[in-house]
C-alpha cells in the first residue's frame, strides 16, 4: 500500500482553466494579506461545499471543501463564514457568482469548486477564487486530477493556490512531516519513525519500535529520510526510502557513534556528527561513494549541523566557548564564525529554506524557547516558551516552524506544535500518539 | 571486542529498586537474560555482585563529565573487579537528564561514558574489554522533572557482559 503511495500521486496534474470573460489575473489585487509582525484581523472567506458533478462525486464534494477551509483557517490568517449565513448557495460551477449576496455577509474571498469522478475512476477537482468586493476572479481557475486516494492532496493544492494568491507567499499545505511517534512511560518509551500529512492526517509507521529511533530528516526530493537508530546497539545514521521502506546504515565505523544527520541541498551529501573517544565533531559523507570528510576537529562538542539552501555554508552548535552557541562555517572548512551572543544556550540550528533566517532552540533561565535570528545573529526573536521546546523544522515556504514540546513531570508527553515566524498562531499538531522530532518535507511534486 | 560481536548481556533481575533496571535497551544481537544469568549477588564473581556490591554507576553534576571523588572510588572498585574477573567485558552507557537538547545530550552522554572508560583504562583495564555508548536523554531511570530525579539520571553505568573470548 505504501509502495504505491507516491506513485499514485505522480498522476496528479494541474491545468489552468480557460477563463470565462476578460478578467485578468491581477498582479496585486485588493484581496491581499500581508504577513507582518502585527496582529492582523483574519480575512473572512466563504468555502461552500464543492459542486458534485455526478453522483459518484458527492462523497468528495464536501470533504474537499472542508480540508480547503481547514488549511486556510489553520494559518490564523483566514476566518471561515459558516454556511448557515450563505444567502445564495452555489449549485453550478459555471453560473455567474451573485457577488451582492456574498458581499452582504461580508465574505471578502469566495472559493467555488466542483468535483467529478471520470469514467476511469479519476477524481477531477476544479476551483475558482473570487475577490467578492472587487466583483471579479483572482487568478485563473485551476483543475487538478488524480486518484481518489489522493483527494486530500488535491484539497491541499486548492488551498495552497488560494493562500499563495492572497498572501504572495509560497505554498506549503501539500507537504508531509516525518516524526517520531512515542508511546509508553518516560522510562520505557517506545519510539517509531512515522510520516504524515502536514496536518496530521494519513499517518504511516516506518519502523517497528524495537529500537530507539531519533530525528528523521527528509531528503531534498522528499523520497527518503535520514535518521538515527540504536538498531546495532549503538547510535548510527541510516537512510530509509519512504516508498520501499528499505534502509541501510551509512556509517559503521567501529568504536564510533553517529547521529544528527541532515542532507545537503544536492541530495547526495549528508552532514552529521560522529563521536569518537568521547569527542563529537562534524563530518560529511557522500551517500553514493561513502567517502567521508571531517569538517571540525576540536575537543568540544560540535553537532546539529544544517546546510544553507545554496549548499555553501553550514550552521551548527558548539560548546567551544564553554556553553552551547551557534556557529557558521564554509562547507570547505575554515574558521567558524559565532553568530549567537544572547544570554543562555543555543542549539539545534536549522537554516530556513529562504536562506534568510536560522531557527534554533534556546535555553535560558530554566525555560526552553524556539526562536529565529538572521545569519549574522541580529534580530533574534523568541517565538515560544515552555518547560521544554526543541528541534524546529521549517515549512517549505519558510513562514511556519514546527517543533517538539514536552510537558513536565512524571507523566510528561511530547507532542508537535507549529508557530508562524511572526510568533502568531501557536497550535498543536494533531497526532494519535506522542510525537517528537518533526521534519517538514519539501512541497510535494 | 567488536561492535558486531554477539554479546550476551547478563542482567540481574534482583533489582535495587523499581527504577534501577540496568539492562541494555536495544540491539538485535543482545540476548537479555533476566534472572539466573547474572548469578548470585553473594558470589563475588557474579555480575549481580558487580552491580550491587561494587556499584555499577557513577553520577555527574549538571552539564559536567568530570568524575567526582566518590565516582573515582566506585570506579577503582569496578576496575579491581574487572581485573579479577577477566572472563567479562563491559559496555559503559552514558546518560543525561532531560534538561538539554537531544543532540547535545547524546554528545554529553558520550563524554561521560568516555570519562569512565578512560579512568578504568588508567586503572589497568584493557581497552579491548570496554565499549562505550551514549543514550543522551533517551533512557531516564527516574521520571520526575526535579533535581532529585535529574541527579540520578546524569549517570554512566558499567554493564557487564560475557567476554567474547570466554
Amino acid at each position: 500500500m505504501m509502495a504505491g503511495f507516491m506513485t499514485l500521486f505522480a498522476a496528479l496534474t494541474a491545468v489552468i482553466l480557460a477563463v470565462a470573460g476578460p478578467a485578468e489575473a491581477q498582479e496585486r489585487g485588493p484581496l491581499r494579506i500581508e504577513i507582518t509582525e502585527g496582529v492582523i484581523e483574519p480575512m473572512p472567506v466563504a468555502v461552500p461545499d464543492f459542486v458534485a458533478q455526478g453522483g459518484a462525486a458527492r462523497e468528495w464534494a464536501s470533504r474537499i471543501a472542508r480540508v480547503v477551509a481547514d488549511d486556510l483557517t489553520g494559518t490564523g490568517l483566514f476566518r471561515e463564514i459558516p454556511s448557515a449565513a450563505f444567502i445564495s448557495p452555489i449549485t453550478s460551477f459555471s453560473s455567474p457568482v451573485q457577488f451582492a449576496d456574498w458581499k452582504a455577509i461580508n465574505a471578502q474571498a469566495l472559493i467555488s469548486g466542483a468535483v467529478e469522478v471520470e469514467g476511469d475512476g479519476k477524481l477531477v477537482v476544479k476551483f475558482r477564487l473570487y475577490d467578492v468586493f472587487a466583483g471579479q476572479e483572482l487568478g485563473d481557475g485551476l483543475r487538478f486530477s488524480g486518484t481518489t486516494e489522493g483527494w486530500r492532496r488535491m484539497a491541499h493544492k486548492v488551498a495552497d493556490a488560494v493562500y499563495s494568491r492572497i498572501t504572495g507567499e509560497g505554498p506549503y499545505f501539500d507537504s508531509r512531516v516525518a516524526f517520531v511517534a512515542e508511546t509508553g512511560p518516560k522510562d520505557a518509551r517506545r519510539k517509531r519513525l512515522a510520516i504524515m500529512d502536514y496536518d496530521g492526517a494519513n499517518v504511516q509507521y516506518l519502523t517497528d519500535g524495537n529500537s530507539i529511533v531519533l530525528a528523521p530528516r527528509f531528503s531534498p526530493d522528499g523520497q527518503s529520510v535520514l535518521f538515527t537508530s540504536y538498531r546495532s546497539g549503538f547510535p548510527r545514521i541510516y537512510l530509509l526510502n519512504t516508498n520501499s521502506l528499505q534502509s541501510r546504515a551509512l556509517e559503521e565505523q567501529p568504536g564510533s557513534m553517529s547521529f544528527a544527520p541532515r542532507f545537503a541541498p544536492d541530495g547526495r551529501t549528508v552532514v552529521y556528527s560522529m563521536t569518537r573517544g568521547g569527542n563529537t565533531d562534524i563530518y560529511t559523507l557522500n551517500i553514493e561513494t561513502a567517502e567521508t570528510r571531517r569538517l571540525t576537529s576540536s575537543p568540544s562538542i560540535e553537532t546539529a549541523p544544517s546546510f544553507s539552501p545554496d549548499g555553501n555554508r553550514i550552521v551548527f552548535e558548539s560548546d567551544r566557548s564553554g556553553s552551547q552557541q551557534l556557529y557558521v562555517m564554509p562547507v570547505g572548512g575554515g574558521v567558524p564564525e559565532r553568530i549567537s551572543f544572547g544570554q543562555g544556550r543555543y542549539g539545534t540550528p536549522v537554516w530556513s529554506p529562504r536562506g534568510d533566517l536560522v531557527a534554533f532552540t534556546k535555553q535560558s533561565k530554566g525555560r526552553f524557547h524556539i526562536g529565529v535570528m538572521r545569519l549574522d545573529g541580529s534580530e533574534e526573536r523568541l517565538l515560544t516558551a515552555s518547560f521544554l521546546d526543541e528541534g524546529p523544522t521549517w515549512s517549505p515556504n519558510g513562514r511556519v516552524i514546527m517543533f517538539t514540546r514536552e510537558t513536565q513531570g512524571a507523566g510528561g508527553q511530547a507532542s508537535l506544535y507549529s508557530v508562524d515566524i511572526t510568533g502568531r498562531n501557536l497550535k498543536r499538531v494533531r497526532t494519535d500518539t506522542g510525537a517528537s522530532d518533526p521534519s517538514w518535507s519539501p512541497l510535494l511534486k | 571486542m567488536k561492535f558486531t560481536s554477539k554479546a550476551i548481556l547478563l542482567v540481574a533481575a534482583v533489582a535495587l529498586g523499581a527504577c534501577t533496571n540496568a539492562n541494555r535497551f536495544d540491539g538485535d544481537d543482545t540476548v537479555v537474560m533476566n534472572g539466573t544469568g547474572a548469578g548470585d549477588v553473594s558470589n563475588p564473581q557474579s555480575p549481580a555482585y558487580f552491580q550491587q556490591a561494587v556499584g555499577d554507576r557513577v553520577l555527574f553534576e549538571v552539564d559536567q563529565s568530570s568524575l567526582t571523588a566518590s565516582a573515582k572510588q566506585t570506579l577503582d572498585a569496578q576496575a579491581r573487579w574487572l581485573q579479577d574477573n577477566r572472563d567479562f567485558d563491559a559496555i559503559i552507557e552514558g546518560h543525561a537528564d532531560e534538561q538539554g537538547t537531544r543532540e547535545y545530550n547524546l554528545a554529553l552522554g558520550a563524554r561521560r561514558a568516555n570519562a569512565v572508560h578512560e579512568y578504568l583504562v588508567s586503572r589497568g583495564v584493557a581497552p579491548s574489554r570496554l565499549e562505550v555508548v551514549s543514550y543522551g536523554k533517551e533512557r531516564p531511570i527516574e521520571i520526575c522533572s526535579e533535581e532529585s530525579c535529574y541527579a540520578k539520571n546524569r549517570r554512566a553505568v558499567t554493564v557487564i557482559s560475557a567476554g567474547v573470548t570466554s
